[in-house]
């Protein structure tokens, strides 16, 4: 969820370049169509949705059998662009791919987990996002405008049905694996619980049968500062400047759950900005704050405000427990995927505990699971930071399915 | 510090389950048992494991592992669930053994412990003689270093057994260097490892 380029720049991680063995290398996204009048997407609010275009990137080689293709399913922040260097972002204005290359690329390239000498993976965009996928951003055909708040609400479930779309339209009748983290870790257990037939095995990583109230609170938060910045404009502030205050405010908070104490201990302390000396000043004054306010800033500038609202409401929504009536472990019969999940030990946005629930969901039905909560201080972050940690797990496992 | 020496209950394991059946195996290490039991036998097999970094490495040599620290028990597994349970070697490192070994006979139609015996001549004469606790093949650790916090005999288990209306279906001895079926008697002191395969 974090916004992967700062995390890693901060580690000064070195990036595999376009020309590297271990990039895929120059990426060009694709859209496709795959709702339109006579074949309306159905949502969970009760409405349909036409029409619907999505964004997606692929990876590696589809082979003859069309049995090695993986879903990766994007958090909250991400895109499409999840591995190698955007060839078009300039064309598409997306500077800020400019100098890096897709949120997930420690994962995902020739050798790596997801490895696309071997696997062709794909990564669409969400509905409700802002990078391409159909969203509030877009204009409602209805109306001439755009749909601002008068898009429908969204849920993980209708994402899982518009990705089986693209699923059907590739051509592929059963995923190796879905996988994904945080909020993308939840869609891959919606689509275990809601599509068993259509997938054979997931990777849920730093994510859990639904979030607590401490992360509804959260979310209510970050909401409420985009609804209150005078700039919302209920919605309609395409034509003149967004909400951008409420924004990074959202995204300021966001970041703080997405860390632990003890990360943010290491990395900023009680550090001044400027020198060991107060400068008896209010504005920017410690490390952190400086830290914060530079995620919420860049983040006010590629991501679109009502998108957050939406995806928002889709992670407070998400409930696995629902297909079997509030008992997670009758919903969890549905599943005949092979699972991994892992959580991160110092993750409290989707503490261990919860994603151990899922586990026991599991193995409750006589299924086998793969559950380990991995020792790390990067929070809820590590999902995309322990990638050392992740990859050999998540190698060995598609290798078994 | 000897090396942790044979792996005569594994072989054994590995010929006494039934291919095709189901396996929970407890305390699976490094997951090596279990995967070959699924490769070669057709297992349908799950792996419990308390530390991450061998549970991670149980997952890469391919087996389904639930990390978790059994000594609070294993709700999560129904009644019956499995045809085999297996502790191998692990109920003297146990912070709440019995509470575990319930769990098994609760979890397995049949299960399947080996535990080192600490009255075995080996052992006891080395504690005679020199004063000091024992070094073996089958208890490699200094006392400083060892995991194995309950250290008990062949006459404790089967006291245990007896007093918890468990039933005994076959019983092989390790005697360093051969396995055999158990002598009740002679075993006291001639086993150093044993295996037994139970039921409730």
């Amino acid at each position: 969820m974090t916004d992967p380029l700062n995390v890693c720049l901060e580690r000064n991680k070195e990036y595999d370049r376009p020309g590297s063995p271990c990039s895929v290398g120059w990426t060009r996204p694709k859209r496709v169509v795959l709702a339109d009048k006579s074949n309306p997407l159905p949502l969970d609010c009760g409405e349909s949705l036409q029409p619907v275009t999505v964004e997606y990137e692929t990876y590696g080689q589809l082979n003859r059998a069309r049995d090695n293709a993986v879903f990766i399913l994007h958090a909250l922040s991400g895109d499409a662009h999840a591995a190698g260097w955007d060839a078009e972002w300039e064309r598409d204005h997306r500077p800020w791919r400019k100098d890096r290359p897709g949120w997930w690329d420690e994962m995902i390239g020739p050798g790596k987990a997801f490895d696309t000498s071997r696997y062709f993976v794909v990564c669409a965009n969400l509905l409700g996002s802002c990078y391409g996928t159909t969203g509030p951003w877009e204009t409602n055909p209805r109306t001439g405008k755009p749909y601002g708040l008068e898009f429908p609400v969204v849920t993980v479930e209708d994402w899982v049905r518009l990705n089986t779309r693209l699923q059907d339209y590739l051509g592929i009748e059963k995923l190796l694996a879905v996988a994904g983290g945080s909020l993308g870790g939840q869609q891959a257990l919606a689509w275990a619980i809601n599509c068993p037939d259509r997938i054979h095995s997931a990777v849920i990583m730093a994510a859990s049968a639904r979030i607590g109230a401490q992360g509804l609170a959260f979310n209510a938060v970050g909401r409420e500062a985009i609804l209150k910045d005078p700039c919302f404009h209920g919605g309609q502030y395409y034509r003149g400047s967004p909400p951008l205050c409420g924004l990074e405010l959202a995204r300021m908070l966001g970041h703080i759950t997405y860390l632990s104490q003890n990360s943010m201990e290491g990395k900023f302390g009680r550090r001044f900005q400027n020198g060991t000396e107060p400068g008896y000043r209010l504005n920017k004054e410690v490390s952190v704050e400086s830290y914060l306010e530079h995620q919420g800033r860049s983040f006010g500038q590629r991501f679109d405000a009502n998108s957050y609202l939406y995806l928002t409401r889709a992670m407070d929504y998400y409930d696995a427990s629902v297909p079997g009536d509030g008992d997670l472990a009758s919903a969890c019969s549905r599943i005949r995927a092979g699972l991994l999940l892992i959580s991160f030990s110092s993750d409290w946005l989707y503490p261990p505990g919860d994603t151990r629930a899922v586990a026991r969901a599991v193995l409750a039905n006589n299924r086998p699971v793969s559950y380990v909560n991995i020792p790390s201080d990067y929070g809820h972050d590590a999902f995309l930071l322990e990638t050392n940690k992740t990859t050999p797990l998540v190698e060995s496992f598609l290798r078994k399915v | 510090m000897i090396e942790r020496h044979n792996r005569w209950d594994h072989r054994l394991i590995y010929k006494l389950v039934e291919p095709g059946s189901s396996v929970l195996d407890l305390g699976c290490g490094s997951g090596e048992l279990l995967a070959r039991l699924v490769n070669e036998k057709n297992v349908c097999g799950q792996a419990v494991e308390a530390d991450p970094e061998k549970a991670a490495e149980a997952i890469c040599s391919g087996v389904a592992v639930y990390q978790k620290d059994m000594d609070r028990g294993l709700p999560e597994f129904k009644n019956g669930a499995f045809d085999y349970v297996i502790l191998e070697k692990t109920l003297q490192v146990l912070f709440r053994p019995m509470v575990v070994m319930e769990e098994m006979l609760r979890i397995g139609k049949c299960c399947i412990v080996t535990f080192p015996n600490f009255n075995y001549r080996g052992v006891v004469n080395r504690l005679l003689e020199t004063g000091r606790m024992p070094v073996t093949a089958s208890l490699p650790f200094q006392w400083f270093e060892t995991p194995n916090i309950h250290l008990f005999t062949l006459r404790d288990f089967l006291d245990w057994v007896e007093r918890h209306g468990v039933e005994i279906i076959d019983g092989y001895a390790w005697s360093g260097d051969s396995y055999r079926p158990i002598d009740f008697t002679a075993d006291s002191r001639e086993a150093e490892e044993l295996l037994f395969v139970l039921q409730r």
